[in-house]
């Protein structure tokens, strides 16, 4: 255990702009929109309370602790404060400096979460090429029947514990990723726009159908498609889980990707890349190299409902015989708290034919996904997908659409078969083909 | 950390014997979070905090801080306005918001029964599918909770018609400084036996006893309402429309204005489409049955535009009431952001003198080289002065002092009072013996003696004794 002395610096807190820690008034809204405070009713689980946390470690009244590095990863993240937050502090910011500050002081470090965050962080969601070999070889797994032999032999039960429980919960991958099902690029009859489509990590893994439909929808919205091969993460993940310096990389390697000059926007569909995604001029603010393209690429990132209602998207036509049916939507944390995007996704819906939206209880709260939260802290991410999988049940809804890979599948697992999670953009790429089959 | 020295470690393992595994906090990481409420540039560390779950833990906890002589400071949520529920020196905080259960609501009688724990709006959230009302609706309804708003007796939005929260308690349980457990009122509308002790207790601070249970009135639901947002081009045409609407005997339940300021911020925050001339934005709404509510929504309306109002706007259905709401609603979060920190005053002056202390917080904000802006209840005359300011600046810091101090002045000589609703604590403590002559204000210190002699609770609150051991 390396418990941080007094002589270690601040990296990462003591470099942030103060007036940031100072934004927060304590003034309590942020309590009541708080998951883990609503849990346990304690100030150090609630947004100003961690905030008075961090203001203390950045004014020399706490040193960088044990207690405060859990405390940073008891938050799920969701931003659902800063909706909350009357004085528009930075959550955001602060959030992913804590947890830099508290890897850089190694105040959380045991071997397995070392080996954990090397396999995860440094290899796989680094580096493209590993990701998809090691997606292509669970495919195979899951498809060769051999997933189905560990199931019924019971040899899971020589994995360890947390393994053993995530096995059953691991999504299916699918056969063809993304570089197989979208052309670099892709051009409609008559052409408005021009856009690079991001395929994302996980995404182009588990969701592939996901981005092939998102591209259906662009060219049918007279947008030109560019869509660079092996793109790899974001570095969302990387932000969110203390390592701003691979998160720094990432930014670089992604920008280098796309030639923003001859794009109008940059397409998303993922919430918690795209909330991460715009804000790629802080993490690059002091590289004079790509500071410039970095604040001109966050101003062309838009999620793909956010730039289907910016360009008016032509809402698909009624079809003969259509089944109706009725979806409910579950606001990606990201996408409702982290870019304030609400009704488009809404709109989007609305406007397939036979499609009847009915609104969920709670619909912005968390469903405990929360990037990698449900692995690092299943039991109370596990609450949080009871109260959504209640809510859903609620609606009756046979649909639930969201917009965001991880809510996706925490959703899902939550439902089993009783109803289907979807993106809503899968949904209107499905209302614009059946047109032509009518 | 007086408290934790020597002695005192056995103090935390008797606190630690009466509540339950988890609910006596001792790290810092867990009170670091505790130092403060909802007042600006103010905190003070906490050396325990105790989060008992019964009143028979309470008056344990009472009777062993009693004993070793460690004061109590008692708080909910801390939202509170004026560093009330700030820890004192060598003290225990003793947190109630585990306390949090709704206990009887009785429609027959229309009351209903808590633990002083629950949370604000689940009152009128449980009073709702009743078809009652808990009107009451401080700024932090959502997260304060009723033992914070019945020790302060709050006020909100709706003080002209409603009332504030005095007017809706019938009875309390509370924890004396002894440690006995005493229900004071009952669910009588009429009651006159003895002195009115629960009313002694509504707006102490938690310096007189520890409030755990607390019996509510609760009232019809209003079936209808209708909203109004008027703009001026001067506080007087606000003002005379104001006073015409009340003259007229139509009592809104809510009159809020915006002042020249608020009202340029709001915009440029929220673009909600106020003219740019205005001077003063009025959000109007009446509530009740719908031809009364239909009808002194056009009267209100036509009195404003016969005071040459700007641009008067009828509100044609919820969704366009709530749109007109928003720069009222907006107001505190777009000046909250211009500034590291913001103060905000709770001033009330009678209504009629209400554009005087509107200008003359102007003319201070010049004087003083301040930003302050305000906005509040213009049927209460109850205003919010709002320094932008930045706590790290010593300068400007003093600048604020004098400002607050010619504030404080000009209200009192208006006959006003210093706190309409946020209460005194620690922020107003030092400009308390303005307002009161010097007989009035010593006998508020003889009912504290009286009830808290030793000062266990909240001791350095509201004023100093000179018997303050510890603070």
């Amino acid at each position: 255990m390396s418990e941080a002395g007094p002589l270690t610096p601040l990296k990462y807190l003591g470099d942030l702009d103060y007036s940031v820690l100072q934004q927060c008034m304590h003034c309590g809204m942020c309590l009541p929109a708080c998951p883990t405070y609503l849990e346990t009713k304690k100030e150090r689980n609630s947004p100003r309370g961690r905030i008075a946390l961090m203001r203390s470690i950045a004014d020399g009244d706490l040193k960088v602790t044990k207690e405060f590095g859990e405390e940073m990863y008891y938050c799920l993240g969701c931003l659902a404060c800063t909706t909350a937050c009357p004085a528009g502090v930075n959550y955001p910011q602060l959030f992913e400096n804590a947890r830099a500050e508290v890897e850089y002081h190694g105040v959380l470090f045991n071997p397995e979460r070392r080996f954990w965050r090397w396999l995860t962080l440094d290899q796989l969601f680094s580096k493209p090429w590993m990701l998809r070999a090691v997606g292509r070889l669970l495919w195979i797994y899951q498809v060769s029947g051999l997933c189905w032999l560990v199931r019924k032999s019971g040899l899971l039960w020589l994995a360890p514990k947390n393994l053993r429980e995530l096995e059953p919960t691991t999504p299916v991958i699918q056969r063809h990723f993304s570089d197989a099902l979208i052309e670099e690029r892709e051009a409609p009859a008559t052409s408005k726009y021009r856009v690079g489509l991001l395929t994302g990590c996980v995404q182009d893994l588990i969701f592939s159908n996901v981005n092939r439909a998102t591209a259906d929808v662009l060219l049918e919205n007279g947008c030109e498609v560019t869509t660079p091969r092996s793109q790899g993460c974001c570095g969302s993940l990387h932000a969110h889980n203390g390592d701003l310096d691979q998160a720094t990389e990432r930014a670089r390697a992604l920008l280098d990707r796309f030639d923003l000059a001859t794009l109008d926007a940059i397409i998303t569909n993922a919430a918690g890349c795209g909330s991460h995604l715009k804000h790629f001029s802080n993490l690059l603010k002091s590289d004079p190299d790509y500071s410039d393209r970095a604040t001109e690429w966050d101003r062309k990132v838009k999620d793909i409902s956010e730039w289907l209602v910016e360009i008016d998207f032509r809402k698909p036509e009624k079809t003969r015989g259509g089944e109706s049916v009725t979806a409910t939507y579950h606001e990606a944390c990201h996408l409702c708290h982290g870019q304030g995007i609400s009704s488009q996704p809404r709109d989007v819906l609305r406007a397939i034919p036979g499609l009847e939206l009915v609104e969920l209880e709670n619909a912005t709260h968390c469903c405990g996904s929360a990037g990698i939260y449900n692995i690092t802290q299943p039991e109370q991410a596990g609450k949080l997908q009871k109260e959504k999988v209640a809510c859903v049940q609620k609606t009756g809804a046979s649909l639930v659409a969201t917009a965001n890979p991880g809510c996706h599948l925490q959703i899902q697992n939550g439902l089993g078969e009783s109803a289907e999670v979807v993106h809503p953009v899968s949904l209107l790429a499905e209302a614009y083909r059946n047109e032509k089959h009518s | 950390m007086a408290l934790l020295q020597s002695g005192n470690v056995a103090l935390l393992d008797q606190l630690r014997a009466v509540v339950r595994a988890g609910d006596l906090l001792t790290e810092p990481e867990d009170l670091i979070p505790y130092g403060f409420d909802g007042t600006a540039a103010m905190k003070h560390a906490a050396t325990c905090v105790v989060t008992p779950r019964s009143v028979e833990e309470v008056a344990a906890i009472v009777k062993i801080a009693g004993a070793a002589g460690a004061p109590i400071v008692t708080r909910g949520s801390g939202t509170g306005l004026s560093g009330g529920s700030i820890p004192v020196e060598g003290g225990i905080v003793l947190c109630l918001v585990n306390m949090d259960e709704i206990i009887e609501l009785d429609p027959a009688n229309l009351t209903i029964l808590c633990e002083t724990g629950v949370i604000t709006k689940a009152i009128d959230d449980a009073a709702h599918p009743h078809g009652l009302f808990y009107p009451p609706d401080p700024g932090s309804m959502k997260i304060s909770t009723i033992g914070g708003n019945v020790a302060n007796n709050s006020g909100g939005l709706r003080g002209l018609k409603y009332g504030v929260t005095r007017d809706y308690v019938m009875g309390m349980e509370v924890v004396l400084p002894s440690g006995e457990v005493v229900w004071l009122g009952s669910k009588c509308v009429k009651d006159v036996a003895g002195y009115s002790m629960k009313d002694l207790f509504v707006g102490s601070e938690g310096t007189l006893g520890i409030i755990t249970k607390v019996l509510l009135k609760l009232v019809p639901r209003p079936k209808a309402r209708r909203t109004l947002l008027a703009s001026f081009d001067s506080m007087e045409a606000a003002a005379r429309t104001v006073s015409q609407i009340i003259e007229k005997q139509i009592i809104p339940c809510t009159l809020e204005f915006l002042d020249r300021k608020t009202c340029g911020c709001v915009e440029d925050y929220a673009k909600v489409g106020l003219p740019t001339e205005a001077a003063a934005v009025v959000l109007m709404e009446s509530d009740g049955p719908e031809s009364v509510v239909e009808e002194e929504g056009n009267a209100m309306a036509a009195i404003a535009e016969a005071n040459g109002a700007i641009k008067v706007e009828k509100a044609k259905d919820d969704a366009h009431a709530t749109r007109l709401a928003t720069a009222r609603r907006t107001a505190f979060s777009a000046l909250a952001r211009i500034r590291p920190t913001t103060i905000l005053e709770d001033v009330t002056v009678p209504r009629s003198r209400l554009v005087e202390i509107v200008s003359y917080v102007e003319e201070v904000g010049k004087k003083h080289r301040l930003e302050i802006a305000t906005f509040g209840h213009f049927g209460d005359g109850n205003v919010h002065p709002t320094i932008l300011t930045d706590e790290t600046d010593k300068e400007e810091m003093e600048r604020v002092e004098h400002a607050l101090s010619d504030i404080f002045d000009k209200t009192i000589e208006l006959g006003g009072t210093i706190t309409g609703e946020h209460g005194v604590g620690l922020a107003k403590k030092p400009f308390l013996a303005r307002q009161f002559s010097e007989a009035s204000y010593q006998l508020l210190k003889q009912v504290k003696m009286a009830l808290d002699p030793t000062g266990l609770l909240n001791p350095g609150k509201i004023f100093d004794l000179p018997e303050n051991k510890t603070s």
